[in-house]
C-alpha cells in the first residue's frame, strides 16, 4: 500500500508537524509520499524530500492553494487518491479544514486525530476532549486521517526525495481569498508552544492577568494561555482560552498559576509532558494533575518564580 | 434569507465523561446533556443575524434520540423560529449526519447553513466540511465574524496564527468558532413561547441515507492516569525541579 502525506507549512517554511505525521504514515506504510500545495513553495518540498523515510515529494501551486482553500486543496488531493490507500495530515486547523471534504469526496470516514496507530486499519483516537480513548477499525479502502502531531515523534532528516511538479486542480470557484491577518507576537503560537503559562480567575482583572503571566511567559518562552473562567471574565482573550472548548495544548510544560482545575480546562492540558500548578488553594483540582505543586498566593510566588529563574539562568 | 442550523445534543461540557468499565462507551445513563457549545454559538449567530434583518427564518434541525427535542426546545427559545428532529437512536459518522443534512437541505433549501465547528464528544471537526462537499457547497470554518449579503457572505477565520478572512458565495457551510459570539441565556418568556413553536419529528430511516458505519468502535478506554506529582515548598525548588525534569 502507499500512503500520501499532506505538508503543514505556510509556503516559506515546513512545520514539524509534516515530520510527525510522516512518522504515523511509516507505520502504516514504507511507501510515503508528500503533498505539498501552497503556492511558491518549492522550497517547502525541497525541505520535504530531506525528511527521511518519503519517497517523492509532489508539489501543485496555485494562488488558492497558497491560501489553503479547502476546495482547491481537495481538488488536488481527491484525484491523486487513486494511487494511495491512506491520506494522513497533520490536525492543525487548515489539515481539519480540508481533510474531512477528501473524505466525504471518497464516501469514506474520516479518523480524527490519531494518537496511535495500531495496525493498517486501526487506530486509537480522543474523544470527549482526551478523557477518553477509542479504538477504531476502519471497513473503508480509502483511509482519510488527521494525525494529532503531538503524540508522534518527527521523522528525522537525511532523506533524498525526487520533487515532481502536478497539476494544482481546478481551484474553489464559489470562494474568494479576502485577506489574511497573522499575528506578529513574538511569543509562540499556544497550540504548537513548547511552554505554556495560563491565569485563572484568582488574577482578578484584565491588568493584573498582563502583568503576572506575560512577564513570566516571556522569560520562558512561552506562550500565554488562560481558563475559560478568566476568558468568561473578560481578564484575558478568548483566543488564549485552553480547555475543552478552546484549545486543547500538549507542551514539554504547562504552568498553571492561580488555576482551580475545572473538568472543561483540564480537558484541555492534561496531556502535558510536565504540569505546574501556583494556586493558594492547596484542595484545587488542578494539584491533581500536577507534577509539581506550589501551594502559595500568585502575588508572592510568581515574583519569586521569575527572581529563581534569573538566578537559574533564564 | 433562511438558514438552517443543525444543534447536537451532547454530554454537558461541565461533566465529566466517564469510559463505562465494559470498555464499550462512555456512559451516558443519568449524565446531565445539553446542547453543544458550538452549536449554542452557531444558533445565537443566526437568531443575530435574524434580529438585524439580514436573515428571515432559522431552522434548527438536531439528530438524534427523542431528547434531542429539549435541544430543539433551547435552540427555539434562543429565538429559532422552527425546528425538525431527525429520529434515530443509534450513534451516527458525522458522514452519515452530513448525508442526513442533505436531505435536509433538499427539503428546506436554505441559504446558508450555520452550525458549531465540533461537536465536544466525537470531537471529530468534520461535520460541516464533509457537507459542504457532499453539496459542492463552498465553505467558511471557525468563523469569528460573518457578515450575510444578497448571494454572498464575508467570513473571518480563525487559521493557525491569525485570522483569515474569505468571501464565499451563497448556498455555502459556514462552522462557529468560540469567539463568533457569546451564547444569550433563554428567558423565561421565550422558554415558554418556544414550546408553542413548530417542531416536526421524522425518522432517520425515512429519508433515504444509508446509515452504515464505516467505522467499529473496538474499544473506548479510559487515557493514562498521570502519575502523582509532589508538592514543592518555593519558588526555588520549583525550578530545580524543572531543571532536573529537562523541561527548562
Amino acid at each position: 500500500m502507499a500512503v500520501l502525506v499532506i505538508a503543514d507549512h505556510d509556503n516559506a517554511s515546513l512545520k514539524d508537524n509534516t515530520h510527525k505525521t510522516v512518522t504515523a504514515a511509516l507505520a502504516l506504510s514504507k511507501d510515503v509520499d508528500v503533498l505539498v500545495a501552497g503556492a511558491g513553495a518549492k522550497g517547502v518540498a525541497d525541505a520535504a524530500a530531506k525528511i527521511a523515510g518519503v519517497r517523492k515529494v509532489l508539489l501543485a501551486e496555485s494562488d488558492e492553494l497558497g491560501h489553503g482553500l479547502a476546495e482547491a486543496v481537495e481538488a488536488v488531493v481527491v484525484p491523486l487518491m487513486a494511487n494511495y490507500d491512506a491520506v494522513l495530515t497533520p490536525a492543525t486547523s487548515q489539515g481539519k479544514n480540508f481533510s474531512p471534504r477528501v473524505a466525504a469526496k471518497l464516501d469514506v470516514a474520516q479518523i480524527s486525530e490519531i494518537v496511535e496507530v495500531v495496525d493498517a486499519s486501526t487506530f486509537v483516537h480522543p474523544i470527549y476532549a482526551g478523557n477518553a480513548l477509542e479504538t477504531v477499525q476502519s471497513s473503508d479502502a480509502k483511509k482519510v486521517i488527521t494525525v494529532r502531531p503531538t503524540a508522534f515523534k518527527a521523522a528525522a532528516e537525511g532523506g533524498s526525495a525526487s520533487v515532481e511538479t502536478i497539476s494544482s486542480g481546478s481551484g474553489a470557484a464559489k470562494t474568494k481569498f479576502v485577506d489574511q491577518q497573522l499575528v506578529k507576537s513574538e511569543r509562540p503560537e499556544l497550540a504548537g508552544a513548547k511552554i505554556v503559562v495560563s491565569g485563572g480567575r484568582a488574577m482578578g482583572s484584565a491588568e493584573e492577568f498582563q502583568r503576572v503571566i506575560e512577564p513570566l511567559a516571556d522569560k520562558l518562552g512561552a506562550a500565554v494561555g488562560a481558563s475559560r473562567a478568566a476568558v468568561d471574565a473578560g481578564y484575558a482573550p478568548n483566543d488564549y482560552q485552553v480547555g475543552q472548548t478552546g484549545k486543547v495544548v500538549a507542551p514539554e510544560l504547562y504552568v498553571a498559576i492561580g488555576i482551580s482545575g475545572a473538568i472543561q480546562h483540564l480537558a484541555g492540558m492534561k496531556d502535558s509532558k510536565v504540569i505546574v500548578a501556583i494556586n493558594k488553594d492547596g484542595d484545587a483540582p488542578i494539584f491533581q494533575v500536577a507534577d509539581f505543586g506550589l501551594v502559595a498566593d500568585y502575588k508572592s510566588a510568581v515574583p519569586e518564580l521569575m527572581d529563581a529563574l534569573t538566578a537559574a539562568g533564564k | 434569507m433562511k438558514v438552517l442550523v443543525p444543534v447536537k445534543r451532547v454530554i454537558d461540557f461541565n461533566v465529566k465523561a466517564r469510559v463505562k468499565s465494559d470498555q464499550s462507551g462512555v456512559d451516558l445513563a443519568n449524565v446531565k446533556m445539553s446542547m453543544n457549545p458550538f452549536c449554542e454559538i452557531a444558533v445565537e449567530e443566526a437568531v443575530r443575524q435574524k434580529e438585524k434583518g439580514a436573515v428571515t427564518e432559522v431552522v434548527a434541525v438536531s439528530i438524534g434520540p427523542i431528547q434531542a427535542q429539549e435541544t430543539l426546545r433551547t435552540a427555539l427559545a434562543m429565538g429559532a423560529d422552527r425546528a425538525i428532529l431527525i429520529q434515530t437512536d443509534q450513534d451516527l459518522e458525522p458522514l452519515t449526519v452530513a448525508k442526513l443534512l442533505k436531505a435536509v437541505i433538499a427539503e428546506e433549501s436554505p441559504d446558508a447553513v450555520i452550525m458549531g465547528k465540533q461537536a465536544i464528544d466525537g470531537d471529530n471537526n468534520a461535520t460541516g466540511q464533509m457537507l459542504a462537499a457532499i453539496l459542492d457547497w463552498p465553505q467558511a470554518t471557525f468563523a469569528s465574524a460573518i457578515e450575510l449579503a444578497a448571494g454572498k457572505a464575508k467570513v473571518t477565520r480563525e487559521v493557525d496564527g491569525g485570522l483569515q478572512t474569505l468571501e464565499v458565495s451563497l448556498p455555502a457551510i459556514i462552522t462557529a468558532d468560540l469567539r463568533l459570539n457569546e451564547p444569550r441565556y433563554a428567558s423565561l418568556p421565550n422558554i415558554m413561547k418556544a414550546k408553542k413553536k413548530p417542531l416536526d419529528v421524522k425518522e432517520a430511516g425515512s429519508l433515504g441515507v444509508d446509515l452504515k458505519q464505516h467505522l467499529k468502535v473496538l474499544k473506548v478506554t479510559e487515557p493514562a492516569k498521570r502519575a502523582g506529582g509532589i508538592k514543592v515548598e518555593t519558588a526555588a525548588d520549583l525550578v530545580s525541579n524543572l531543571k532536573t525534569a529537562g523541561v527548562l
